[in-house]
């Protein structure tokens, strides 16, 4: 449990009480956070008292009357900014001075509350200030950590995870309150539609789990001679059925074995991507040709198809976490949005480079060189 | 005659369960799968409120939308829903002014909202 102190300052003795009687048994929890938090209720009938305690206690948020009988509360929010407290300020004021509500909070307060509040209001926004305060604090210490990115990476990875059960919920409470009707067959397109976003879960978890193994396992890879050609060979056998669900052939070019230091698991992994998209990204009746060069000073994976395609720009963003591509012709398929980003993190740990070239409505290229001595 | 409902949202499965709850409130729904679509459908038709996704296109799809909803049609109530708010208490920032200025959401609602309390929202900003 964390406690935030929370300074009343008001001159009424019943608006500080009545703060005090309404946050004593609050708390606010969210699921990011692992504690809750609750509140320790500080008073000051003025603002000279108030500044003793900003001191004294450093609370963590001032709600702030402005009209005190000696100095004033801006002047209150005026130390306060001018300390650089780490303090959020609430000015509380009645409507008839809203708009010295409005020029406080122009001046650094963080919101204000009209009075009278009811508790519910004085609530919902100690709730409100509590997550902003409690979340800027956690990115501050994160950005000293170097996690930000880490909690970047989470946060849409929620989103990720919680869509599909959101869209699977809501098709689950429409054939429970049998709003089509009795007939089970009513529902044939949502049974699917759910099972389909079931499937884009699993995928993603599989994709996570490639990723936690690339992040943990560094530099811990397995390297030993391996045969491109026939992991590529392994890769299309893979993704056979996937293909010939969607009536696409797919043909490995190379005969020759090419062999290079690497771990199988890793190089499976890479292709495994790039052929199931190339695939996915198909039309019906469409090829893919996938490539294994041996070079003088470089091996090079290439994955060719006949598919769709993307723009230069959409080609730009392709290897960020979580980026898919959305347009009308992907509207129907379902990915993580991690497999190329995490394509590209494997081929970084050799050194090498993934490219891409696409024209729309013609295909797409995708090739990956590693540099060999 | 019907109210009409712009909902725009590339989750297919959302889009479409959206659409079904806002009928059964009694209203006209019209849905776009994302920004782009729904800024076209925008040049002919003016709904009598938009409920948005906010990440479509980009992270800030919805916000761009309701900028532009709102410049066209400055009466139409824009409600964003966004399943960011509740997974991590992101609450976008309202305060500084540059922010509060251009996002011209009337309203931020979860999108696990139940489908009483998303009617009544949607009654209130239409003033039914």
């Amino acid at each position: 449990m964390a406690e935030y102190k929370i300074l009343v300052v008001d001159d009424e003795m019943g608006i500080r009480m009545g703060t005090r009687r309404i946050l004593q048994n609050f708390r606010v929890d969210y699921p990011f956070m692992d504690e809750h938090i609750e509140f320790n209720v500080l008073e000051a009938p003025t603002g000279e008292d108030a500044i003793e305690i900003i001191d004294r206690e450093m609370p963590d948020i001032i709600l702030l009357d402005n009209k005190l009988p000696g100095i004033q509360g801006v002047e209150v929010l005026e130390y306060v900014k001018k300390n650089l407290y780490d303090i959020v300020v609430v000015m509380i004021t009645s409507y008839a001075s809203l708009e010295l509500a409005v020029k406080a909070t122009r001046d650094g307060a963080y919101d204000f509350i009209p009075k009278p509040f009811t508790p519910q209001e004085l609530r919902s926004s100690i709730e409100n200030i509590t997550k902003q305060l409690f979340l800027k604090r956690m990115t501050q210490k994160m950005n000293k950590e170097g996690k930000l990115i880490r909690f970047q990476f989470l946060r849409v990875l929620s989103h990720e995870l919680k869509a599909p059960i959101n869209a699977i919920e809501g098709y689950l409470k429409i054939m429970h309150e049998k709003q089509f009707g009795d007939k089970i067959d009513s529902y044939t397109e949502m049974i699917d539609r759910s099972l389909e976003r079931i499937n884009g879960m699993r995928g993603l978890i599989m994709d996570l789990l490639d990723l936690t193994k690339i992040e943990s396992g560094k530099p811990v890879q397995n390297l030993e001679k391996v045969d491109l050609t026939k992991i590529a060979g392994i890769s299309i056998d893979t993704n056979r059925p996937y293909a010939i669900q969607k009536d696409v052939d797919v043909y490995l070019n190379t005969r020759e074995p090419v062999f290079m230091e690497a771990d199988p698991k890793e190089i499976e992994i890479i292709l495994n991507n790039l052929i199931s998209n190339a695939v996915k990204y198909n039309h019906q009746g469409g090829r893919v040709d996938v490539f294994v060069n041996q070079e003088k000073h470089r091996i090079s994976l290439q994955v060719s198809d006949t598919g769709i395609g993307m723009t230069e720009e959409e080609s730009s963003r392709l290897f960020q976490d979580f980026v898919r591509i959305k347009n009308p012709k992907t509207k129907h398929i379902t990915g993580s949005g991690l497999g190329l980003s995490i394509a590209k993190k494997i081929v970084e740990m050799y050194h090498g480079d993934i490219e891409v070239t696409s024209i729309p409505d013609k295909g797409t290229t995708f090739t990956v060189v590693f540099p060999v001595e | 005659m019907k109210k009409t409902i712009l909902i725009v949202d590339d989750d297919m499965d959302y889009l479409f369960q959206m659409k079904l709850k806002v009928e059964q409130f009694g209203f006209e729904a019209i849905t776009a799968e994302g920004q782009k679509e729904a800024e076209s459908i925008i040049e002919t038709v003016r709904p009598d409120l938009a409920i948005l996704d906010l990440m479509m296109e980009t992270d800030d799809s919805g916000f761009i939308l309701a900028y532009k909803i709102k410049r066209k049609y400055p009466e139409v109530p824009i409600i964003i829903a966004t399943a960011v708010t509740a997974e991590t208490g992101m609450t976008f920032d309202i305060n500084p002014d540059e922010n509060s200025q251009w996002i011209k959401a009337d309203l931020f609602l979860d999108k696990g909202i139940r489908a009483d309390q998303l009617q009544r929202e949607i009654n209130k900003l239409l003033k039914i």
